[in-house]
């Protein structure tokens, strides 16, 4: 059985909460997702298949939109709007991300949702909430990470390179985990009470909270933190922990060692590639043994600890140098070392550890006459799995029966103009 | 009313990837009850004792992270190696809807408390593990912080400028959706719990979710082809897709100071060429999406001298009105004390903790009409409410406390 079985869902299409939609449907609600009658913008998105513009072949659409059936409905005309107040009637859940005040221009404000059908969820996505003194800004997601805290404390060492805004839809990603996480405290508020509620989810907010020693180290100690090179920003300039391997490519180096036994495990694997020889700082390893736990706040304070910390960021540079990347990754992994290869998202689908944790998943897809390999699952339920049950709808492919579900005839309101 | 209440949450989680999914449930009114070692008061979570602090004190009690991270949970401490120990935690547990953990693959096993143990103590147990790699798989007992996972998964790789190495994340991005994956996976199993009575194991790998996440670019490839390892990528700030041009951040008036700009579509660069007024916005080439994606170095070339007359807040009102998305690159101090669509939000509330004293943390995004959160109590510190659980909830009196301290127990 999936665990939200027999949910129903509206999602009004929108690129600010496509993502919510799919993390419902996924876990298999019944998601209906409402776009105009020309189509949702979110179609007209690249990627295309094979780079032609067709809004049955965008792969922005398809990723962003499965498992959910779709109708089309013109629900800014007095016919399309009825027929979306019926459709909310019979659902649990309202999602949407329309521009503040675009809902009740429509005759659908609060009155005619949560203030008339006692038991909906009413979840808006907004980029800065539906009130406010921001709340009619213009916006995207380069904008919100702006704006966020994300660009500024993403970047490069040098301060003439600008930051740089992490791609891939992160700054409405970050609000659309919250209003996943709202509609699941919503729903199990409801089997207590039986009540619904509006819940305002604001994306701006959502970034802002979304960007770690940032933001607290500034609530706690009225510190700015600065951008380093693929690590994290702090207060102080830290040592690099990206590094370069002989392949090229660039691993990760993490955390250093903070227990004797692990500067133990670093030393033995050190040892064994034969880098100590020409690695003149060992002797700091050696020592790191002997600290039962580095106190991490003491770098920069204690020479000693210092030294050794030091000494096993450069062991781990060192070790860069004589390697290919994705050898350093498997061989200090191996000695109990946390470290990263930096591999592209192709990469890391197809290495053989996400293959064995079902990150690929073959869909039929009707377009192609052909399975398709999707990305997985986030999670892993053991009772309740996640599943693409079906892939993303062309336009209007679930009008007639949806609608035929509420009891309104489809082809009525197509003559109209209200429905495809 | 509190959405959460009545639930209670066993918890184990630390640092910023397990903590901030607890984080959650307690706002919403879940009982957490953290569960520490007193052997080494509780530094397992490397937060504990972590900067910043707001004084010169220093310890276990005083990390502002933990505090950010663990407002309004119960702080216990437990010797799960002794059997004193053990045999408490089992009492606990039978009296939990979840237990919840982000420790290296195997270590509660290895503790004596798999999920197969817990469901013997408690059938419909919810147990949610969320570790880097997750629980099976040739990685699972690789180790992994934010910044792996973000290597690993394609993340870091994705944020960069043409031609150079990989930006990456200035922060543990993947620490933060983590947790909410992991809040996630533990709100649907508890709704699939009181529908059905029916308890179960979430693996939760933050590796899956992070990759997830790339969800689109896997397409591109699995579909066109097409490798994201390839000339002129990743893009820096940029957007291929949608494709939007000029798209990017500039430099503006003042040291490190930028504004981003994004015109999304040909009505949003008429709007910006007519607020540039200059002879080269005017070129009616780039009245077309395809014109203005053709000649990007060009137009950023153009846009960085532009922009950097006139400062950030000033163009970004300029470009705001002409009804462009732009915005101001803010810092931490611009956007926490000058943002002020946060405050209807209650976004940085200040909490009371028994050592720190009253300290601003990170609230929530959200907004309850029904059954709003609460951020009031500041996290806690070691073994601040070892008495008081092990009387509410177990019944074990003072005395015996006293006793088990005595036995290093809690």
């Amino acid at each position: 059985m999936s665990a939200l079985k027999g949910l129903r869902i509206v999602e009004l299409a929108h690129e600010r909460c496509a993502l919510v939609g799919k993390l419902l449907a996924d876990m298999g609600a019944d998601v209906v997702l409402v776009e105009p009658v020309e189509g949702a913008a979110m179609r007209r998105y690249e990627p295309f298949v094979d780079d032609k513009p067709d809004p049955e072949r965008s792969l922005h659409w398809w990723h962003y939109n499965t498992s959910k059936r779709g109708i089309a409905l013109d629900w800014k005309s007095p016919e399309g709007r009825d027929a979306l107040l019926k459709l909310i009637e019979s659902a649990d859940i309202l999602v949407e991300a329309e521009d503040p005040g675009a809902l009740a221009a429509a005759s659908l404000g609060d009155d005619q949702l949560t203030g008339a059908l006692s038991r909906l969820i009413h979840v808006s996505i907004t980029p800065f909430g539906p009130d406010g003194p921001r709340h009619d800004e213009h916006t995207s997601d380069l904008t919100i990470m702006a704006s966020g805290g994300v660009a500024i404390v993403c970047g490069y060492d040098d301060h003439e390179l600008p930051p740089v805004r992490p791609t891939g839809g992160h700054g409405f990603a970050m609000g659309e985990h919250y209003a996943v996480m709202s509609v699941m405290t919503a729903l199990i508020a409801r089997e207590f009470d039986d009540g619904g509620q509006r819940i305002d989810v604001s994306l701006n907010a959502a970034a802002n909270i979304t960007t770690e020693l940032a933001s607290y180290t500034w609530l706690v100690a009225q510190q700015d933190v600065s951008r380093q090179t693929g690590r994290h920003a702090g207060t102080v300039l830290s040592m690099p922990s990206q590094h370069r391997c002989i392949d090229g490519r660039y691993v990760n180096t993490g955390v250093p060692p903070r227990t004797a036994k692990q500067y133990r495990a670093m030393l033995d694997w050190f040892r064994g590639l034969g880098f100590d020889k020409d690695f003149p700082e060992t002797v700091f390893l050696e020592m790191g043994t002997q600290h039962p736990i580095l106190e991490l706040s003491k770098i920069g304070i204690d020479d000693e600890i210092t030294a050794i910390f030091s000494a096993a960021r450069e062991a781990l540079a060192f070790a860069c140098s004589r390697m290919t990347a994705y050898d350093f990754f498997q061989s200090a992994q191996k000695a109990g070392l946390p470290v990263g290869v930096i591999y592209s998202p192709d990469e890391a689908f197809e290495d053989e550890h996400f293959k064995a944790r079902g990150m690929q998943v073959e869909v039929a897809q009707p377009q192609l006459g052909k399975d398709v390999r999707y990305v997985g699952a986030p999670y892993a339920f053991e009772k309740t799995p996640w599943s693409i049950s079906r892939v993303a709808p062309s336009l209007g492919e679930h009008t007639d029966e949806v609608l035929s579900e509420i009891g309104i005839n489809a082809e009525s309101l197509r003559k109209r103009g209200a429905a495809a | 009313m509190k959405a959460l209440k009545g639930i209670r949450v066993c918890d184990f989680t630390g640092q910023l990837a397990g903590a901030a999914a607890t984080k959650w449930l307690a706002a919403f009114g879940a009982e957490v009850i953290r569960i520490e070692d007193p052997t080494n008061n509780g530094a397992w979570d490397v937060l504990r004792n972590a900067q910043p602090f707001v004084d010169e004190r220093r310890g276990p009690d005083l990390g502002g992270g933990f505090n950010n991270h663990n407002v309004g949970k119960l702080g216990i401490t437990l010797n799960l190696k002794s059997a004193r120990g053990k045999e408490i935690l089992e009492q606990i547990i039978a009296k939990s809807d979840i237990v919840t953990e982000n420790f290296a693959n195997g270590v509660l096993e290895r503790l004596g408390f798999g999920y197969e143990r817990l469901k013997q103590i408690k059938p419909d147990i919810i147990y949610v593990s969320n570790c880097g790699f997750g629980n099976s798989g040739p990685y699972q007992d690789f180790k992994t912080w934010g910044p792996i996972v973000q290597a690993v998964s394609g993340l870091t790789f994705n944020s960069g400028l043409p031609e150079k190495e990989p930006a990456g994340w200035g922060f543990s991005y993947m620490d933060h959706t983590g947790a909410m994956y992991m809040a996630i996976a533990a709100l649907m199993a508890i709704y699939h719990r009181m529908r059905t009575g029916e308890g179960q194991w979430v693996d939760m790998a933050c590796c899956d979710s992070a990759l997830s996440l790339n969800g689109l670019h896997v397409l591109d490839y699995t579909v066109n082809g097409r490798p994201a390892r390839r000339e002129g990528h990743p893009i820096g700030s940029r957007s291929e897709w949608p494709a939007m041009a000029p798209h990017g951040i500039y430099p503006t008036q003042g040291d490190d100071q930028w504004v981003a700009i994004a015109c999304r579509n040909d009505e949003d660069w008429q709007a910006l060429a007519g607020v540039i007024a200059q002879d080269w916005a005017s070129d009616p080439a780039l009245l077309s999406l395809q014109g203005r994606l053709a000649d990007q170095d060009r137009l950023d070339n153009h846009l960085e001298t532009w922009c950097r007359k006139t400062d950030k807040h000033a163009l970004q009102h300029r470009l705001q009105s002409a009804g462009i998305a732009a915005a101001a690159v803010l810092d931490a101090r611009e956007r926490i004390e000058g943002d002020m669509s946060s405050a209807a939000f209650n976004l940085w509330p200040t909490v009371t903790h028994s050592a720190m004293g009253d300290v601003r943390v990170d609230g929530l995004p959200v907004r309850f009409s029904r059954t709003p959160h609460e951020i009031s109590q500041g996290a806690p510190c070691v073994g601040e409410h070892t008495e008081k659980v092990l009387a509410s909830l177990l019944g074990i009196q003072k005395p015996e406390v006293d006793a088990l301290r005595e036995e290093g127990v809690v």
